[in-house]
């Protein structure tokens, strides 16, 4: 579905995301998984063509083409989407404005969309998507827009961050229904517990992926190896 | 077509209901250029006018102790390409009333037109106005617009002013506004506009929080694309105890557009706090780039956003 061949990216003249290779597979959740700051994030960016992370070196295709030179636009009109860790404000944007917007691919109620992401339509539709809204409601709606797009596939930063340890069940359930309309997922997390649904996971350090594969072993390699005092994260933390 | 079919159809063009002038309990004044086409007064309120050489002179009077029921409508507009329309208004609210005015002022056809406002508004003890006041100016930029407004408000008065021009071009607009606010008295004043081509935008609103625990808030947002240019004023001055004032502004620019905020807070009493936020730039990438990453063209998600600011 979506691979990525020795990508590179270099900002600041420092080479952040080195020689990455990945295959997300159709239908797949693909978690990639590494602690704060190895380059999890900029890699997502990457792959959906965000203004920035142009890449120094490398291919990106989707689906056998060749997307590297697809803007943002494009690549979302193909059906890949990104919600961000930290979602946007958009004053005057009522939430079912917005998730109208994403609406085009389907006919799901708005209330069906939202109860996938535990919110209660008749409190949420006219509210605006704006800072009277928590980080935790805003990242809920973006998700709701994200199954509201019925994308192919689906990058997902850190969808678990600021949302409680009760509604982390309902997160995973939330993938899954993804998963079950079709979508493949790219899971970008450092909590190894979110992990649990995951069809393969690739680890992440220092902006290179460290280990692919069988979840159960990439989740144990992590547990052993990946805690705040890997000599590895300090030398990282300390060249960026 | 006659005037009046004429100023309804521009009317309905800024996006006023020609219907809600028919009603007989619902109060309306309808003036194109210098001439009172139609007025109508409900129980509770007075509505005056009388005809000058360059516009109309206009009373509107809410009774003590009346809640006006239905929204009273406002229609003022120069049909033809050329013109002056000077309306002075005088507003008066009696103690314990309410009422909503919504105006609408329409010059479709704009090439030499200006539009002068001079407005003076007494809000009594406990009364709250709401003044909504949209503007259509057609697409040609031919247009001068100058609202300026007088206003007190009483002890435990309100007045909720809104003024949006997103429609056609601005041409020139130079609103000004003053309030003096006492005791316990609310004042919260909206403006939105969206300037194109060499649209000049100048907003300049003063609010004095005089009494104790008034409460202010001046709220612009304004949108400049092209060559148009903005300038916004803020200024809140907390004179009084328990005063509470917040000025805030945010001007989005695209094109070789320029814009400027000046915004200006000052406290006399130690009891008393105002704040302001300014903002000019861009849009926000984070959310052009949330938009485009649902399928949306980067000028649908600038549109997007910018609906959503004016709305």
């Amino acid at each position: 579905m979506l691979k990525v061949e020795g990508l590179t990216l270099v900002q600041n003249q420092r080479a952040i995301l080195n020689k990455i290779n990945l295959e997300i597979k159709k239908n797949e959740i693909h978690t990639l998984l590494g602690v704060n700051g190895v380059g999890k994030s900029r890699l997502a960016y990457c792959i959906m063509g965000c203004s920035g992370y142009k890449i120094k070196e490398g291919k990106v295709y989707f689906e056998g083409k060749d997307i590297t030179e697809f803007s943002l636009s494009q690549r979302a009109k193909l059906g890949i989407t990104l919600a961000w860790q930290e979602s946007a404000q958009f004053e005057g944007i009522t939430v079912k404005d917005y998730l109208s917007l994403s609406r085009k691919n389907g006919n799901d109620s708005l209330k069906e969309i939202l109860d996938k992401v535990d919110l209660n339509s008749k409190l949420y539709l006219d509210r605006e998507v704006g800072e009277k809204l928590s980080g935790g409601e805003r990242k809920r709606i973006e998700l709701a827009s994200v199954y509201a797009m019925r994308p192919k596939m689906a990058i997902l930063d850190e969808p678990d961050s600021g949302i409680d340890m009760l509604s982390l069940k309902k997160i995973k359930d939330y993938i899954l229904s993804l998963k079950e309309r079709g979508s493949s997922i790219f899971l970008i997390t450092h909590r190894e517990e979110v992990t649990e649904i995951s069809d393969k996971i690739s680890l992440m350090c220092r902006g290179e992926i460290v280990k692919s594969g069988d979840p159960d072993k990439v989740r144990d390699y992590f547990k052993r190896r990946c805690g705040k005092t890997c000599n590895l994260r300090k030398k990282w933390d300390e060249r960026l | 077509m006659n005037d009046y079919e004429a100023i309804l159809r521009a009317y309905k063009l800024s996006g006023g209901n020609p219907r809600a002038l028919q009603f007989p309990d619902i109060g309306s004044l309808v003036v194109k250029e210098n001439k009172v086409l139609s007025s109508n007064e409900v129980e509770g309120l007075v509505l005056k006018s009388e005809e000058t050489p360059e516009g109309v002179r206009a009373k509107l009077l809410v009774k003590r102790g009346f809640q006006i029921k239905n929204p009273v409508h406002l229609c003022f507009g120069v049909i033809p390409e050329e013109g002056i329309q000077e309306i002075i208004m005088d507003i008066l609210l009696e103690d314990n009333s309410s009422v909503e005015l919504l105006a609408h002022c329409t010059f479709p056809n704009a090439l030499k037109v200006k539009h002068i406002m001079k407005a003076k508004i007494k809000i009594g003890r406990g009364s709250s106005l709401k003044y909504s006041e949209v503007h259509y100016h057609g697409l040609k930029g031919g247009i001068e617009v100058i609202p300026k407004a007088e206003v007190e408000i009483a002890q435990e008065g309100r007045f909720y002013n809104n003024f949006t021009l997103i429609q056609g071009r601005v041409g020139k607009l130079n609103i000004d506004y003053n309030v003096k606010v006492e005791k316990r008295g609310v004042v919260e004043l909206i403006a939105k506009a969206y300037g194109r081509e060499e649209d000049e935008i100048k907003i300049k609103e003063s609010v004095f929080l005089n009494g104790e625990e008034a409460k202010g808030l001046t709220k612009s947002r304004v949108v400049v694309i092209d060559k148009a240019t903005s300038e916004i004023i803020g200024e809140t001055y907390g004179n009084a105890p328990g005063a509470r004032g917040h000025v805030d502004c945010v001007e989005i620019i695209e094109g070789e557009a320029k814009a400027e905020a000046i915004p200006k807070v000052s406290v006399s009493n130690s009891e008393a706090k105002v704040t302001h936020e300014a903002a000019i730039g861009r849009i926000d990438k984070k959310q052009i780039e949330t938009l485009m990453a649902r399928g949306l063209d980067e000028s649908e998600a600038i549109n997007v956003v910018i609906g959503g600011m004016l709305k």
